[in-house]
């Protein structure tokens, strides 16, 4: 399973502006495969955005955040060129992360 | 609604007394300039360049949502992994550039495109496996995974060009696009459906939850990224599916039926803008 | 367009280490995520795995924050009327408080009630832009946690069947 992450940030009046695009299943646990057999429960817990390093926003996601879920968040600062780190780790213990510089 | 039912029309009275098409012949032009007519008279007030956001033209169609999950595009993943398929090279140090006129960039537009060689109408898929094919791979599935992802970057290298689908003054492509035009307009299924029945008598009409595109501008926005199907998927997928719906055993992905009936839709919508890959519920 | 991901900064790094992996971008995110689970770890056993069980809003509520919100103008959820497709909802949370801590999204109706949270640091807006899956028609709640209380807005999302397949 590729866990690639997009990510978009912009700075505009102070404040910078995050988004995310995260490559994930999200099975609820719910959902049944075609052969009638229930998908067992796999999603993003936490997810977590940096902005050089400094932490400005945790996610805990459950089973109903949607597939390859999308994120739009902002935060006061940030200037072009610094750095917007995302990590996520979920209920299986996988992680991936992924950095993008503000544009 | 008068410009399709006399299409309607003049289709029946084909199907039914074949003789009297001695001829008559087929004429795509016309056809073309009929299709869009009765959309344009019918639905005036929707430009002919918005047609390809099918559903999306009509109220209640849920145009806000679609334009916040097209944000960061769900099929975003899609043409990132297009691109790689598209640039890596085969075995035999080729890539799928040496199949395609102008690189493969920007030519999305004009597929399904008659091969004279073969007699046979070919799609962007269909091209992509005989390039495959010819550089000693095996074909991929016409619906889904890799193949959607490649048509998908290929398509998205080619949005804003008007769609030009060439129909040859060649008595095989002339019979292939006219395959493609009765299958169409053909009732099939428990349900007793054509696809012109939900896709030009009750475009943009609802369908329970969904509000049902109009068939001009339709093929624009394929491949498609849908929730229900949480992947992306080709215009043949959507074939199958429609078929499956309305209670009729679907044509293989492969098959000439909708190999023509792709030929015939698309030629439809010549001169609109390609805007895949899209999003739909 | 989108940056493209992960710690290797131009599209021709990335294939090269593609081509070097093989088919699969989990071994192309290694280094990445080596230091993913450094950074995430510290909040992964902070995840509150029974507010996610919980079937029901209060119990959720209850348990993340020991109250109750209260209904505010100040709170505000923006989502359909009608959902296009359960799966994907768009929801965008927003609020005029001061100082919001912490956002939560509640979908009643799903079978556990809680949808996601957020902590927010000082300085990160409260305006949050996500998707949801709701199970069926629900009403929808984003609380938010400002100055020790909380405030909530409701909005009711109406799921039906798709007609086309």
């Amino acid at each position: 399973m590729a866990h690639q992450i997009l990510i978009r940030a912009k700075v505009a009046a102070g404040s910078t502006t995050v988004e995310a695009l995260v490559q994930h299943p999200m099975d609820s646990g719910f959902i049944k495969d075609k052969s009638g057999k229930l998908i067992p429960p796999h999603y993003i817990e936490v997810i977590e955005f940096t902005h050089n390093g400094r932490i400005v926003l945790t996610g805990f996601w459950g089973p109903a955040v949607s597939k390859n879920p999308f994120i739009k968040f902002s935060f006061k600062g940030g200037k072009s060129g610094d750095a917007i780190g995302v990590s996520w780790v979920d209920n299986h213990g996988e992680t991936a992360s992924a950095t993008a510089r503000i544009a | 609604m008068r410009i399709g039912l006399v299409v309607l029309a003049l289709l029946a009275a084909f199907s039914a007394v074949p003789v009297a098409l001695a001829g008559a012949g087929p004429d795509p032009a016309a056809d073309i300039k009929a299709f869009q007519g009765h959309f344009r008279t019918e639905l005036p007030a929707i430009p002919l360049a918005a047609y390809v956001n099918g559903p999306y033209n009509f109220p209640g169609s849920g145009r806000a949502q679609w334009k916040q999950i097209t944000e960061f595009p769900p099929y975003s993943f899609a043409i990132d992994s297009g691109k790689v398929l598209f640039e890596t090279k085969f075995p035999n140090g080729k890539t799928y550039t040496s199949c395609f006129s102008e690189g493969g960039i920007g030519i999305a537009g004009n597929y399904p495109m008659f091969d004279p060689k073969t007699g046979r109408v070919v799609t962007l898929g269909v091209a992509i496996n005989r390039c495959r094919v010819a550089n000693g791979l095996k074909k991929w599935p016409l619906t889904k995974g890799k193949m959607a992802d490649l048509v998908a970057y290929m398509t998205v290298t080619s949005r804003g060009r008007p769609i030009d689908v060439v129909v040859p003054n060649d008595p095989r492509a002339l019979a292939a696009y006219e395959a493609g035009k009765e299958y169409f307009y053909s009732r099939r299924g428990q349900l007793n459906f054509s696809c012109a029945s939900c896709h030009v008598q009750a475009a943009g009409k609802r369908l329970r939850g969904n509000v049902l595109a109009p068939a001009l501008g339709i093929t624009a926005s394929f491949p498609l990224y849908r929730s229900k199907w949480g992947s992306i998927g080709t215009l043949v997928r959507r074939f199958i599916g429609c078929n499956k719906k309305v209670g009729s055993v679907p044509d293989k992905p492969d098959s000439a039926a909708y190999r023509d009936l792709a030929y015939f839709l698309t030629a439809m919508s010549n001169g609109l803008p390609i805007a895949g890959p899209g999003s739909r519920p | 367009m989108a940056e493209r991901n992960a710690s290797s900064p131009s599209g021709p790094r990335r294939r090269q280490l593609l081509a070097a992996a093989g088919p699969g971008a989990a071994a192309l995110l290694a280094p990445g995520a080596a230091r993913a689970g450094a950074a995430v770890g510290a909040n992964a056993s902070n995840y509150p795995s029974k507010v996610f069980r919980q079937k029901t809003e209060a119990a959720a509520l209850k348990l993340m924050f020991g109250k109750m919100p209260e209904a505010s103008a100040a709170a505000k959820l923006t989502a359909p009327r009608i959902a296009e497709n359960g799966a994907v909802v768009p929801v965008i949370v927003d609020a005029t408080l001061p100082g919001v801590t912490t956002v939560a999204i509640i979908a009643k109706e799903n079978p556990f009630a809680m949808a996601c949270a957020y902590r927010l640091p000082p300085g990160t807006s409260p305006a949050i832009s996500s998707q949801v899956k709701l199970a069926k028609t629900t009403d929808v709640v984003a609380v938010f946690e400002s100055g020790g209380k909380l405030f909530s807005a409701t909005k009711n999302v109406k799921v039906t069947l798709g007609g086309c397949g």
